[in-house]
């Protein structure tokens, strides 16, 4: 019975929005029944259609997680977008660094490297570059609220700009290829790379970008469960979440909690970069999101704040933005922005109907 | 560092500030009736596309404007349905009037125009006017406006209950103001104004509507609120000075004076300093930035 109350509103929602898009698609003067079960068939239809889908979701559980740690703690972080992007960059900055890159510009071939280290080292370097990158740049904005007090969503946005920016600048002033007209920087050394999970899964085509990075993201969905429910400091920061000043009075300081909180989304944020920079694009490619950052939010508020229900909601977000694709492309009047209004009208709904999950 | 500051500089701050000036008075009415209002830069693509389309079918720019503020407030309406009636997490309701704008414009001009980045451009003599070929109207509006929004919110009863329901709507409802209805019309002002702003984008700085056309200013006019403590001068100086930012990042690039000890000054940097000073600002080092009291609250009376 628990279970189904928790599921049982973002249901809801996710039909409501499915009856609001239908109607929508209606109205733009196609056929609703067509379009959702082209959205399906996209990503079930055949092992490919699954890993890409998978492929879709993975960033989603990552950003999903990162919300959802943090409004735990009863913050909103709207600034995993550029959480990611500063950590993919440091990713991507490691595995050039530590990664041997050589760069060719006309007949002269620039080291561009301070090492060349072996894949068992360089890997769990960059990792740890992008995790401690999102870190530190969703660990600011939380001692900005612990210190000062001044509030997460406005510094999570003004930081997504300032993120966003910097990294552009850097790539655009000192890793950019020259001559490149593509604002990305130069390629990570080959150790740098983790391997398609197509190396592993006989059947699954060389083409689907699915890599090591869905792997990790089950993991973080497993340590964040064990993390809020089995430890101390779980506790304490949903004990803060609930109720900040019964926690204080009970001896949990919120300022810490708070930190912590946003410290913690922010590496999970930045470990959307391990997928991108490691696993598919093989550098730091200015733009490489798909508001994933943004999306995130939905994820979590769908999937409750729990791992699981993250899990299962950025699946579900997979399945629309692998669709979208086909939606587009198979359907005579609706473009791919369809995802985007379903993803609104879900949003809405979950937060209108919060207030009666809340009883 | 002389022709840094030439008259075209000024007039293209006050081009770029335009929307933004908009934007933020509207945010004003919300935010002193306590009602977030991240939801801006939805509603400012909510009028720049209603403004272009209507524009563009109708053929006369002020029609075009009309439907674009009508568009603005239908879209803040439904945003306060959903933070004063169903007592939706503000901040959340409005990434999600954010995002709905991101893609329903794509999404039906896709269909009607067979093309989902941008609709159709319209005629040079269809654009919202400008004098000497400098001021827009819609730049004199929004610097007439700024005097009127203080008119309102410091000299009316109307402004008296606004501000009032903002710090503290309990005693306000106490007093005979009727919350819930006074937080419904500042929320739907703020989508007239906020339309007003994305239909000079649309229809008055370009000749057509892009996708995400917006790119951030309505978040830029949430920040220059913030920084304007939430008083509609200072939002103008607030705004005046992002416009500045803004032209001053656009004329840096390939620019001669743009350099220091031979070094150009990487645009991204011009780019951030709004951003970068709306946290310092609400870190308090600036002189304390205090938001409205019940800010972000739903209101129930039987609490």
């Amino acid at each position: 019975m628990k279970i189904l109350k928790e599921i049982i509103w973002p249901l809801v929602a996710v039909v409501a929005a499915f009856i609001v898009g239908g109607i929508v698609i209606l109205m733009l003067g196609d056929n609703p029944i067509e379009a959702y079960r082209l959205l399906l068939s996209s990503s079930f239809g055949s092992l490919r259609d699954v890993g890409w889908m998978l492929h879709y979701a993975t960033p989603l559980i990552f950003t999903g997680l990162a919300v959802a740690v943090a409004l735990r703690c009863g913050l909103l972080n709207i600034g995993a977008e550029g959480q990611l992007y500063v950590a993919a960059f440091a990713a991507a900055w490691v595995g050039i660094k530590f990664g041997g890159t050589i760069v060719t510009v006309g007949t002269d071939h620039q080291n561009w490297s301070w090492a060349s280290l072996p894949a068992i080292l360089l890997v769990p370097m960059c990792i740890a570059a992008a995790i401690i990158a999102g870190a530190v740049w969703g660990g600011i904005p939380g001692v900005l609220k612990a210190k000062f007090g001044s509030h997460e969503v406005i510094n999570t946005i003004m930081l997504n700009f300032i993120g966003i920016a910097l990294v552009s600048y850097f790539t655009q002033y000192y890793y950019k290829i020259p001559g490149d007209p593509i604002l990305q920087t130069a390629p990570i050394g080959e150790n740098a790379t983790i391997p398609q999970l197509s190396s592993f899964i006989p059947g699954l085509p060389a083409d689907v970008p699915l890599n090591v990075a869905f792997l990790l993201a089950i993991l973080a969905c497993i340590a964040v469960y064990i993390f809020l429910w089995k430890t101390k400091w779980g506790y304490e920061l949903r004990a803060v979440g609930q109720n900040p000043s019964a926690a204080e009075y009970g001896g949990i300081s919120p300022k810490k909690q708070i930190i912590l909180a946003m410290t913690i989304s922010g590496a999970l944020a930045g470990m959307v970069g391990i997928g991108e920079v490691l696993g598919t694009r093989h550098n730091f490619y200015n733009g490489f999101s798909a508001e994933w950052g943004f999306l995130g939010i939905a994820v979590a508020l769908l999937g409750r704040n729990h791992p699981l229900g993250v899990f299962v909601a950025a699946i579900f977000f997979g399945v629309l933005l692998r669709g979208e694709i086909f939606v587009d492309a198979f359907t005579s009047k609706v473009s791919k922005d369809l995802g985007w209004v379903l993803q609104a009208i879900i949003i809405l709904f979950v937060a209108c109907l919060q207030k009666y999950s809340r009883k | 560092m002389g022709e840094i500051f030439t008259l075209a500089l000024l007039f293209s701050s006050l081009r770029l500030a335009t929307p933004l000036i908009f934007a933020a008075l509207g945010g004003l009415f919300s935010e002193r009736s306590g009602v977030i209002n991240i939801a801006l830069e939805g509603l400012m693509l909510a009028g720049a596309f209603t403004a272009a389309v209507v524009t563009y079918q109708v053929g006369d720019p002020y029609i075009g404007v009309l439907a674009g503020v009508a568009a603005g407030a239908f879209l803040a309406f439904i945003y306060a349905v959903a933070c004063i009636k169903f007592e939706a997490d503000q901040v959340v309701a409005g990434m999600a009037i954010n995002f709905l704008m991101i893609g329903l414009p794509a999404l039906i001009s896709g269909a009607i125009y067979d093309s989902s980045g941008s609709t159709p451009q319209i005629d040079k003599i269809l654009q919202l006017p400008d004098f000497y070929n400098r001021i827009s109207i819609a730049t004199i509006v929004a610097l007439a406006l700024v005097p009127v929004c203080w008119w309102i919110m410091y000299k009316t009863p109307f402004g008296l209950r606004i501000r009032a329901t903002g710090e503290n709507p309990d005693a306000a409802e106490t007093a005979g103001v009727n919350v819930i209805r006074l937080r419904y019309v500042a929320v739907t002002i703020s989508g007239v104004l906020a339309g007003l702003g994305g239909a000079y984008l649309s229809i008055g700085q370009s000749s057509l509507f892009t996708r995400n056309m917006t790119a951030g200013r309505g978040f830029i006019a949430l920040a220059a609120l913030i920084l304007a403590k939430w008083r509609p001068v200072p939002v103008l100086g607030a705004c005046l000075f992002f416009g500045l930012t803004e032209a001053l990042s656009i004329q840096i690039q390939g620019a001669s004076w743009a350099k220091i000890g031979g070094e150009e000054i990487p645009v991204q940097f011009i780019q951030i300093i709004p951003y970068l000073l709306t946290i310092i600002v609400l870190a308090g080092f600036i002189g304390l930035s205090r938001a409205p009291k019940a800010l972000g609250i739903p209101y129930s009376k039987e609490d």
